[in-house]
């Protein structure tokens, strides 16, 4: 086992330094840098733009004159040698400070999520194979439909007109403008739960219809196979059969949506962030793809894809610690 | 006829030989119905069935028949949505009082303690039947454990007894074993270990040996029978294998399409079969009785009809060649009792008109006149049209990126062979011996790792498959064809009949247009499919019909090698003797040769001239048919032939060679010396382990991989006494 995982450690370098340097192919590819992009607000917003010797001075400090592989040389060994991430042009900071700041909670949330899809679609896909065609099953089938079909930022925003008219909650962001900069207590621990919920739920939604259709479906082909007969034939009581059996086989490909679901919410759902106010690494990456902040955007997706890479790797490790099958594999 | 007794009309006994010691179980008109979309599918129509204590009933017929559903409806075990219309299944177990198992709730206590408790099962795929989860120790012990009031210790050590009772090598470690980790044959132990954990008073065994080898279904049957006389259980066997019913059975119950036609004592059905069904389908089986080697076999005309299309009257008289228009299409037969415990359902016996007709015949296929082989067997002299020489096909295990190699397998290793023009070579052996992966470098579906495939193109121009580019092949691939296995997934189902047969003109540039429709049309023909249904997709047709198609396929570039790999493993035994029928005639109409591989010894034996044996990707033995059955000079050609159940029950006692053990070495680390000496019954101290045998010249044609072929006295298969 030890030696599966380390050989599967080796095989995460080349993948995670390829991802990088695809990254930052196609960040580059669009015309123009951020220097034109700098020179283009200045004339959207009539300013005077800046002139060819302060332009030059520019394109000197950022080093945007030198050929994309330096410039991809410079960024990728700072980071392997020195574990420095570069700064952002547009924020003029250090893209580690900007990503830290911001990591912690897109973590939290994500997690949140996964625990809650987890907690929602394992009961209702086992009820729905087990009770297929029933009223129920249809129900949950709509609903999660419904959730897989609407937009994510169509129920944050029907969820913020909910929690501001019902609940008279503050909505959007983190904390209720009186805990904003008070320090860390119990009430403050309360009202950021209370805020958590509305993008868990948003996130979750998705999330949940699709893992409750791919437990249906795998375990109404779990109960069909011989062995539930053979048990049953055995005289196993029914719900302990139907738990330790069939379900038992049917629950792996929850461990494997770890490996997705964990990045996906840094990167793709940066316009549910937007509206909701919250300060997760989405609307940062959008925002560094659009001025072309280069370091910034390759940095937020190299941390992306290596999260990518790690949450498949435990994933991995999850089946192979439940499965037999997968563990003898190796 | 034998024992001609007057039959006596008993229509309302269901159950048979009432006189005997009081029946265990006793199922009376059993309906099992299945709930579809496209109405009610009656799959038990009516079964009567009765089992004595200590005593094994056995329950044939062809797939469709309602066998399994019969056998899963005594304990409720119907796959959904399935349910027991109607009927009756008494069980009465010494000592307690008799149930109505088909009146119990599904879900109630008292059928949960049955199942598993009084009543064992075992299922036809052995390793699909344990849960790939949890190690064979905790499946054994769970149930142990649910039937017994023992602690985890005692639950342990009875399953490490069963383990060792069901002769399971190493029974403690295995334990812990999953059941992917063990052979198909292991796990066929561990079921039974499972089902006999509680001592029940009934084993119900559902096509028990019908997913394993030949040599494996020999040791499990002597298995069952010893566990019966030493824990005098009753077995209730299901088995569509007549040659399995002789070797085991006390009584038999035949099925056709959901209802129990015929039941009698095993020695009666055999020797006076009442049924025209019991009679066709002891017919077509391809037994190796002397006088019918190379002659068509016997079928029975058809195939079973679905159960939603069910025959008015009689359900056997559309394949019936006895039927009697008026009666047999108008009532259902009533039970003729012939004896005090023979009876069969059937108008011949009991109708007042059909007096005149005592024998039914059997149908035989309309054939042409020509029964004898052209060429019986081609000598020495005919003219070679494949050679292999020094054939190896190795597979890396693991590798990869990071990964080192851990091994070899070698499925093909160092084969010699010579396939001669207009012959058919049969190609035998156990499931894992190499013959599917040396046919598929013969077709040119695999490279070999080395050595020669010389095919004969021309006289005196032979090319070397083996070291030709995969373009240069493609011309050779109208020459050389292949009939696959399973009908069902070798054909695709997103093409027409007409696409799939045409293909192979298609794709090598033979024929396009309404030329290649009429060659295919012609081709349909000739296997026997109406042209008509050329627009249709595979799925339409039934297995028999899809291996026609696969062998129309094959034979539409006019090949003149047909590999045919296991062409009718997947089939039912009448099904399989009309494939079989059709292979021979297409022989001699587009002049083959065959190289058939298969693992059933009957069958290869009935279409062989000769036969190689192949073992752990060598080859054993090589010899004419008769030859290699009648004086066999390896110990593993004998233990093959001596598993072969044979369908006579005066000769289940015989003597017997079994090999030592079920499982096969890991082709990966094959063992020193001969290859087969660790199963090997003649084992002997001096040599086996250390020496490896040559392939030897023994006889005329005859070779064999053994040291001690000229010592050995081995004995050829097992025969029906030619003058019955």
């Amino acid at each position: 086992m030890l030696r599966y995982i380390l050989r599967r450690i080796l095989v995460l370098i080349p993948t995670v330094l390829a991802i990088s340097l695809i990254t930052f192919i196609i960040i580059q590819l669009p015309p123009g840098d951020y220097l034109t992009t700098v020179q283009a607000s200045l004339a959207a917003a009539g300013d005077r733009p800046l002139d060819a010797a302060e332009l030059a001075r520019l394109n000197e400090r950022y080093g945007l004159n030198d050929p994309w592989y330096i410039q991809y040389w410079k960024w990728i060994s700072g980071i392997i040698f020195h574990g420095d991430f570069g700064d952002s042009f547009s924020y003029g900071r250090p893209v580690s400070d900007l990503v830290q700041e911001r990591l912690p909670l897109t973590v939290t949330l994500s997690v949140l999520t996964l625990l809650f899809i987890w907690a929602i679609s394992f009961p209702i896909g086992v009820y729905s194979a087990l009770r297929q065609y029933s009223a129920g099953d249809y129900v949950f089938t709509f609903v999660g439909y419904l959730g897989l079909a609407v937009p994510n930022f169509l129920i944050a925003l029907v969820l913020m007109w909910i929690g501001l008219t019902y609940f008279g909650q503050s909505v959007g962001g983190l904390f209720s403008p009186e805990y904003r900069d008070a320090p860390w207590s119990l009430a403050k621990f309360g009202d950021a739960l209370a805020h958590l919920w509305i993008p868990v739920v948003i996130w979750g939604t998705a999330g949940t219809a699709g893992n409750i259709r791919i437990l249906r479906a795998n375990l109404l082909d779990e109960i069909r196979k011989p062995y539930v007969t053979a048990a049953r034939a055995r005289g196993i009581p029914s719900r302990r059969m139907t738990v330790k059996y069939p379900v038992r086989a049917a629950v792996n490909p929850f461990f494997s949506t770890i490996g997705w679901i964990l990045p996906g919410l840094i990167a793709a759902d940066a316009i549910t962030s937007q509206v909701l106010n919250l300060n997760t690494t989405g609307p940062l990456l959008l925002n560094a793809l659009m001025a072309q902040d280069m370091y910034l955007a390759g940095s937020v997706l190299l941390i992306s894809a290596i999260l990518v890479v790690i949450g498949t790797l435990i994933s991995d490790l999850a089946l192979a610690w439940l499965d037999p099958r997968v563990r003898f594999r190796y | 006829m034998n024992n001609v007794i007057t039959p006596t009309l008993s229509p309302d006994r269901s159950g048979v030989g009432t006189d005997g010691p009081t029946p265990l179980l006793r199922i009376r008109g059993l309906e099992t119905h299945f709930d579809t979309a496209d109405g009610v599918v009656k799959a038990v129509d009516g079964v009567d069935l009765t089992v004595r204590p200590g005593t094994t009933m056995c329950l044939v017929g062809e797939s469709g028949c309602g066998k399994s559903a019969t056998a899963r409806s005594i304990l409720q075990v119907v796959e959904s949505p399935g349910r027991i219309a109607g009927g009756e299944i008494l069980w009465s177990p010494h000592g307690k009082d008799l149930v109505d198992l088909a009146k119990l709730d599904g879900e109630s206590e008292q059928l949960r303690q049955i199942r598993g408790g009084d009543i064992g099962m075992v299922f036809q795929e052995p390793m699909a039947s344990l849960s790939p989860l949890y190690t064979v120790g905790a499946q054994l012990m769970e149930v142990i454990r649910l039937h017994q009031d023992v602690t985890e210790d005692e639950a342990r050590e009875r399953a490490v007894g069963l383990l060792e009772r069901v002769g399971i090598p190493n029974a403690a470690a295995r334990l812990g074993s999953y059941p992917f980790q063990l052979s198909g044959g292991m796990c066929q132990r561990v079921m039974i270990a499972i089902a006999l954990s509680c001592n029940p008073a009934l084993l119900i065994a559902d096509e028990p040996t019908t997913a394993l080898d030949v040599t494996t279904q020999a040791r499990i049957l002597d298995l069952l029978r010893e566990l019966q006389a030493e824990f005098g259980m009753a077995i209730l066997f299901i088995t569509h294998d007549l040659g399995v019913v002789a070797e085991i059975a006390d009584e038999v119950t035949v099925m056709y399409l959901g209802k129990s036609v015929e039941q009698a004592p095993v020695d009666e059905l055999f020797r006076a079969p009442k049924h025209p069904y019991t009679r066709a389908l002891l017919q077509s089986i391809p037994d190796g009785r002397p006088n019918r080697q190379g002659q068509p076999l016997p079928t029975v005309a058809g195939m079973v009809p679905s159960p939603r299309n069910r025959p008015t009257g009689c359900t056997f008289r559309t394949r019936c060649s006895s039927a009697m228009p008026g009666i047999c299409d108008q009532e259902v037969p009533p039970a003729s009792m012939f004896g005090n415990d023979h009876l069969a359902r059937c108008h011949l016996y009991s109708h007042e008109d059909a007096t005149a007709i005592p024998e039914p015949t059997v149908a035989v296929t309309s054939r042409l006149e020509v029964t004898e082989r052209t060429n019986p067997t081609p000598d020495e002299e005919a003219a070679t049209l494949l050679e292999v020489r020094g054939l190896t096909k190795h597979y890396p295990l693991g590798g990869g990126m990071f990964r080192r190699s851990t091994g070899t397998v070698h499925a093909v290793d160092g084969v010699d062979l010579v396939i001669r023009e207009g012959e058919t070579l049969g190609l035998v052996g156990e499931s894992g011996c190499g013959k599917t992966t040396l046919g598929r470098c013969i077709a040119g579906l695999l490279g070999p790792t080395s050595g020669e495939i010389l095919f004969h193109r021309d006289p005196g121009h032979a090319v070397d498959l083996a070291s030709l580019s995969s373009r240069q092949l493609k011309g050779l691939r109208t020459q050389i064809r292949t009939i696959f296995q399973d009908p069902f997934s070798s054909l695709n189902p997103r093409m027409t009949v007409e696409q799939i047969v045409g293909e192979p003109l298609q794709v090598n540039k033979l024929a396009r247009g309404s030329e290649l429709r009429d060659r295919v049309a012609d081709m349909l023909r000739r296997v026997g499919i109406r042209p008509e249904y050329m627009r249709r997709y595979p799925h339409a047709f039934s297995g028999g019909e899809r291996q026609r198609l696969n062998i129309a396929r094959a034979l539409i570039t006019q090949p003149r090698l047909v590999i045919a790999d296991e062409p009718v493993s997947a089939l039912d035994v009448s099904i399989r003797a009309q494939i079989l029928n059709l292979l021979d005639e297409i022989r001699e109409e587009f002049n083959l040769t065959y190289l058939f591989i298969s693992h059933d010894l009957s069958v290869v034996e009935h279409v062989s001239d000769r036969v190689a044996v192949m073992y752990l990707g060598k080859v054993a033995e090589q010899a004419r048919t008769s030859d290699l059955y009648d004086r066999p000079l390896h110990p593993y050609t004998e233990t093959l032939l001596d598993s072969i159940p044979v369908p006579d029950p005066q000769r289940r006692n015989r003597e017997r060679e079994r090999t030592r053990t079920d499982d096969l070495p890991d082709p990966a680390n094959p063992p020193a010396g001969c290859l087969f000496h660790t199963r090997c019954p003649h084992v002997q101290e001096r040599k086996c382990a250390s020496d490896v045998p040559e392939l030897r010249l023994l006889g005329t044609d005859h070779r064999a991989a053994c040291h001690f072929a000229e010592e050995l006295q081995l004995t050829g298969m097992s025969r029906s006494d030619p003058s019955e």
